[in-house]
């Protein structure tokens, strides 16, 4: 298939992925409730704070750090491990298999189309970090500029993660464990529960180096105004470079994988 | 009575044979609780290292509110939760029938229909971090504050429940609902911290409308012997009453249910 039918098929394939995110929207919106626990940390946080501040963090800095992380962690969710776990499981890979397009594109469309729906959550809490803690966020326009490749970068890496363990689904049965591992490691590492300049100086230097900081606390800090411009800049090459690796990674891993795949029922 | 413990005893055997199928797989699980455990007390472990006391709790003290949580998580996924998305999905599919036909309470065949045994693992992890606890307290608590803590668990673990079964109700009026349970499950993740982190309108909220914080602290205080035998009588009473709630519910939705099949 060529590069050029895909691009083609795209626009069709979002708009239907739009349309399935639509039908299916209350269960959409309570899948994105589920996500709270950046607001349970802040309460722990919040308690902390109330007999000073902690580190470089006073009790609406807390705020503006959990109010962020929960918007990120909103707006670039997926899911596409899980289907694709099921799907190969299943037997229904068999299906996009037949499909004249790449079954990963299928996939991303369908997981890129959700986005807007995304916002029904995310105003909501924008709004509601901009009344409680606006003092709090950056004040450099070039740091704001830069988050628009950062969070497309955020969300294409974690798509592509989903994508590279859902494909080793056709490798091993356990592929959701080791998901489900990835996730545990990633709330630590990636600033998901404690901010990462909280950590003991040992582990921050290990967390600030691995692809976890890049699916959540780098957009997270261009929004709280931390780093410098220049070291913003380092920050989302190094995170594009993570997004390359994982593109390829799963392109192998993919063609691989494919030919070991026998569909069971379908 | 003695039906119940037969059903009951049978599911249990059938759940972990079924278990037992999957070797590997209790391995994996295993590991994964004892990682999900590293992944609650790691926060509490920062925290502390800035802090001596919070929102009234020593460091020793919280752990005993952990280790509650750490419990109460696994009684709920790994025996509330599977059972009662099977109920979800028998609505849906019109295949509750079945249940119903069986000459045996349809609420107790529907809440031990799956359990997973290897969810265990928690409970032995809520145990060591109890011993470590207890170890920095440095002293040892007495059986009438184990037998006080033991019953404000057993009615932690019957409000966990009648919640679970009031969300499960839902699926009878709006079928499209599958993962309110999900949610339900993700918001219990507030009992992990002693009811006095929260405040103002959040405070009311999870120790009146929803008691999840009430959960832990409770049977933690009761273990530290700072429980009132006023306030373990109250809540002891409003289990009760909402236990029946739900049951009623329970029944009043099943009446609602129209096969979905033929």
């Amino acid at each position: 298939m060529s590069l050029r039918a895909a691009a083609k098929a795209y626009p069709a394939l979002l708009r239907a992925g739009f349309a399935a995110a639509v039908a299916y929207r209350a269960e959409f919106v309570i899948w994105m409730f589920s996500t709270n626990m950046p607001l349970i940390m802040l309460a722990l946080w919040a308690a902390v704070a109330r007999s000073g501040p902690v580190g470089a963090y006073t009790q609406r800095g807390f705020a503006a750090y959990y109010l962020c992380t929960l918007l990120v962690r909103v707006v670039t969710g997926s899911w596409v491990v899980w289907e694709m776990t099921m799907e190969i499981r299943q037997g229904d890979l068999a299906l996009r298999l037949l499909r004249p397009i790449h079954p990963l594109l299928a996939y991303s469309a369908e997981n890129l189309a959700a986005v807007p729906m995304r916002g029904v959550v995310a105003v909501p809490v924008l709004a509601i970090l901009m009344w409680v803690a606006r003092a709090d966020l950056g004040h450099d326009p070039f740091l704001w500029l830069l988050l628009a490749p950062a969070l497309f970068g955020t969300w294409l890496l974690t798509f592509l993660v989903m994508a590279l363990i859902g494909t080793l689904a056709l490798y091993l049965e356990s592929a959701t464990s080791l998901f489900e591992a990835w996730l545990g490691v990633s709330a630590v590492l990636s600033g998901y529960l404690v901010p990462l300049d909280l950590f003991p100086q040992a582990v921050q230097r290990i967390a600030l180096v691995l692809p976890f900081r890049f699916l959540l606390s780098f957009p997270v800090e261009l929004m709280l105004g931390k780093p410098t411009r220049l070291h913003a800049l380092e920050l989302l090459g190094a995170q594009w470079l993570y997004v390359a690796a994982a593109l390829v990674a799963t392109n192998l891993v993919w063609r691989a994988g494919l030919r070991r795949y026998a569909a069971y029922g379908g | 009575m003695r039906r119940v413990l037969a059903i009951l005893s049978a599911q249990l055997r059938a759940s972990a044979a079924l278990a037992l199928q999957y070797r590997l797989d209790f391995l994996v699980e295993g590991a994964l609780a004892v990682l999900w455990m590293a992944v609650a007390l790691i926060p509490v472990l920062v925290v502390f290292g800035t802090r001596e006391v919070v929102a009234g709790w020593t460091f020793p003290e919280m752990l005993l509110v952990l280790g509650w949580f750490v419990a109460l998580k696994g009684f709920l996924e790994g025996a509330v939760s599977p059972s009662l998305t099977s109920v979800i999905e028998h609505v849906r599919k019109g295949t509750l029938d079945f249940v119903l036909l069986k000459p045996a309470d349809a609420q107790l065949l529907v809440s031990v229909a799956r359990l997973e045994p290897w969810r265990v693992v928690d409970l032995v992890g809520a145990g060591v971090i109890f011993a470590y606890a207890f170890r920095k307290l440095g002293r040892t608590p007495t059986a009438g504050e184990v037998a006080a803590a033991f019953a404000m668990l057993l009615a932690a673990l019957l409000v966990l429940y009648s919640i679970a079964i009031l969300v499960v109700s839902i699926a009878f009026f709006a079928v499209r609902v599958d993962n309110l349970l999900y949610l339900f499950q993700s918001v219990f993740d507030v009992a992990r911290w002693p009811s006095t982190i929260f405040r103002g309108a959040l405070a009311v909220v999870f120790t009146y409308v929803l008691p999840l914080a009430l959960m832990t602290t409770y049977p933690a205080l009761a273990l530290l012997g700072r429980l009132r035998p006023a306030t373990a009588a109250g809540a002891l009473c409003a289990t009760l009453a909402f236990a029946a709630f739900a049951r009623l519910t329970w029944k009043l939705s099943i009446r609602r249910y129209t096969s979905a099949s033929s």
